[in-house]
């Protein structure tokens, strides 16, 4: 009978799945729920991006591209990271396309890592951090950030996770689940701590065109870093083509052929439709991007200071499309909280240890969402607390 | 008339909604409930923000009468006042429902909405070939109104995304 479990992988049967799945079927099976549980735009992709894509299947283009991608394409990347980060990577070889910036963190992961290496992870994070780096054979070492910094991580606590074994630290700015934005210092500090330790930054920079108050700094940007860092990004977050599945990686050349290597054995090439339509959204998708920006930061306006008058502790998230509130008030834990607003108020939040243990306490509320959705969520948000 | 950012977001907003409370307003922009009032007040003594209207889709209604018609009138402006005496004599008929002076073949975009369109060629027929610097006219019926001012009448993108993700 369970014949079939002595097939299967170790480290796959010891990954915990992760804590978003249940909430998506509790939430999944009832009518009237207003979701705040969702980790992507609420826009469609501009129609010029999908208008794009249609072009080129109906110009037959269905064959694969470059491993590393379209050579057009990877030239408009190159000159928009130059344009709005300031970072310089060359289009023919420290740029690859991949499938979604997943992709493009499993390929880092796997190029650097020999078993046994450490990777710092910095928590609460995104779910997939920690078991990609289970499954790339490494061992994530888990650092902590918490509400009394923003959610910033210190470089002291850093300090304190770093062994011989470390190859590489872990982190994303602006931040999910958090929307912590790392500034000038907090950024200086982490490049420092790597620079003394010798290690690799793995930068995944997949919400910075989704920031709101301060221009955006790239840790590939800063002194000395361009060379330690493999910066992470893609079209999902600020281009709302979560859908598309298409992301990229920069590094340095030698970082860059050995995650070549993966991608050409283990997926040959992104989607060429996707592809194409990523040209598009680079060439001409600016304002669209714009726009969206001032929407995210009108509606993060409204929704973190709705949260904080309703009694639920919110630092400003300086980026991304999340709020992540401390529930701690009501003396329910996370997932409690969670489960009961769903339940009682069909509002649908994550429950902040779904992103490390470092999140309980805590949810995560998407606020992309319409403002009559967001509304419709403060309304009965404030009702479920008046009611506890 | 140049806008602080503030009142340029408000506008902004507004025109999308006019409908929204000004508590979230305010909340939005990041002032004062009082602030964004007295920025709105201020925005509507300078006209800048003209009127709060509804669109609405009458095409719906059952048994609404309604015929809208574009039509390009060419003009002879006048030394001195230009095409202003000549628009003012026709914007304030109250058939006129948008009147814009253009580049191009013509010179002013004249809309008009009717109850039938005999009632529209009767207007233009009586009331606007008539005037005397209007040189000449052609009118064009609309048949069926898709999107209007950045608004596609049957939206059919609902929230297509799963309810919840990472």
């Amino acid at each position: 009978m369970n014949r079939t479990k002595t097939y299967l992988s170790k480290t796959v049967e010891e990954l915990k799945p992760s804590g978003i799945r249940k909430f998506f079927d509790l939430a999944a099976g009832m009518e009237g729920v207003v979701s705040l549980g969702v980790g992507e735009p609420d826009f469609v992709t501009s129609w010029s991006v999908r208008e794009a894509a249609i072009l080129s299947l109906e110009q037959g283009r269905t064959s694969y591209t470059a491993n590393a991608g379209l050579i057009e394409l990877r030239e408009e990347i190159s000159a928009y990271m130059n344009r709005t980060f300031h970072v310089q990577y060359s289009a023919e070889n420290e740029i690859i396309v991949t499938v979604g910036a997943s992709q493009a963190l499993d390929i880092a992961l796997r190029a650097i890592i020999d078993p046994g290496d450490e990777v710092i992870v910095v928590e609460p994070s995104f779910v997939s951090y920690a078991p990609l780096v289970t499954l790339a054979g490494g061992t994530p070492v888990i650092v902590n950030s918490d509400k009394s910094h923003d959610f910033k991580v210190q470089a002291a606590d850093l300090e304190k996770a770093v062994t011989n074994k470390t190859k590489a630290l872990l982190i994303c700015s602006p931040n999910n689940p958090t929307g912590t934005v790392l500034e000038s210092e907090d950024l200086t500090a982490i490049a420092e701590f790597a620079k003394k330790h010798d290690l690799l930054v793995l930068s995944d920079e997949i919400y910075a065109e989704l920031v709101y108050d301060k221009p955006y700094i790239s840790m590939a940007s800063l002194p000395g870093m361009r060379e330690r860092t493999i910066l992470i990004n893609g079209f999902s977050k600020g281009f709302a083509m979560t859908g598309w599945r298409l992301g990229f990686v920069c590094a340095p050349v030698e970082i860059s052929k050995a995650m070549l290597k993966i991608h050409q054995y283990a997926m040959m090439c992104a989607p060429t439709m996707a592809q194409y339509a990523a040209v598009e959204a680079l060439r001409n998708g600016n304002d669209d991007v714009i726009e969206m920006r001032n929407s995210y930061r009108r509606r993060r306006n409204y929704f973190v200071q709705s949260l904080n008058e309703m009694g639920l502790d919110c630092h400003i998230p300086g980026g991304a499309f999340y709020a992540f509130p401390s529930v701690k008030s009501t003396g329910l834990s996370s997932e409690e909280f969670a489960e009961r607003l769903l339940v009682e108020e069909k509002v649908a939040v994550v429950p902040g240890n779904a992103f490390g243990e470092s999140g309980e306490g805590h949810i995560r509320c998407s606020y992309a969402s319409s403002m009559a959705q967001l509304q419709e969520a403060v309304k009965r948000m404030r009702r479920f607390l008046e009611r506890l | 008339m140049t806008l602080s950012e503030k009142e340029l977001e408000i506008v902004e907003i507004l025109e999308k909604d006019a409908r929204i409370p000004t508590a979230d307003l305010a909340k939005m922009v990041n002032l004062s409930v009082e602030e964004t009032e007295a920025l709105m007040k201020s925005l509507e003594e300078r006209n800048i923000i003209v009127q709060y209207t509804a669109l609405v889709d009458w095409a719906k209604i059952d048994g609404h009468q309604g015929v809208t018609a574009m039509i390009e009138v060419k003009v002879t402006p006048k030394r001195g006042v230009g095409f202003d005496e000549v628009a003012e004599r026709i914007y304030r008929f109250k058939e006129v429902k948008s009147l814009y002076l253009m580049s191009g073949t013509y010179d002013l975009a004249v809309t008009i909405e009717g109850k039938t369109m005999n009632e529209i060629a009767k207007f233009v027929a009586e009331k606007l070939s008539t005037l005397d610097s209007v040189v000449s006219t052609t009118t064009h019926f609309i048949m069926k109104k898709y999107k209007h001012d950045g608004t596609i009448f049957d939206q059919t993108d609902g929230d297509k995304r799963i309810v919840v993700s990472p």
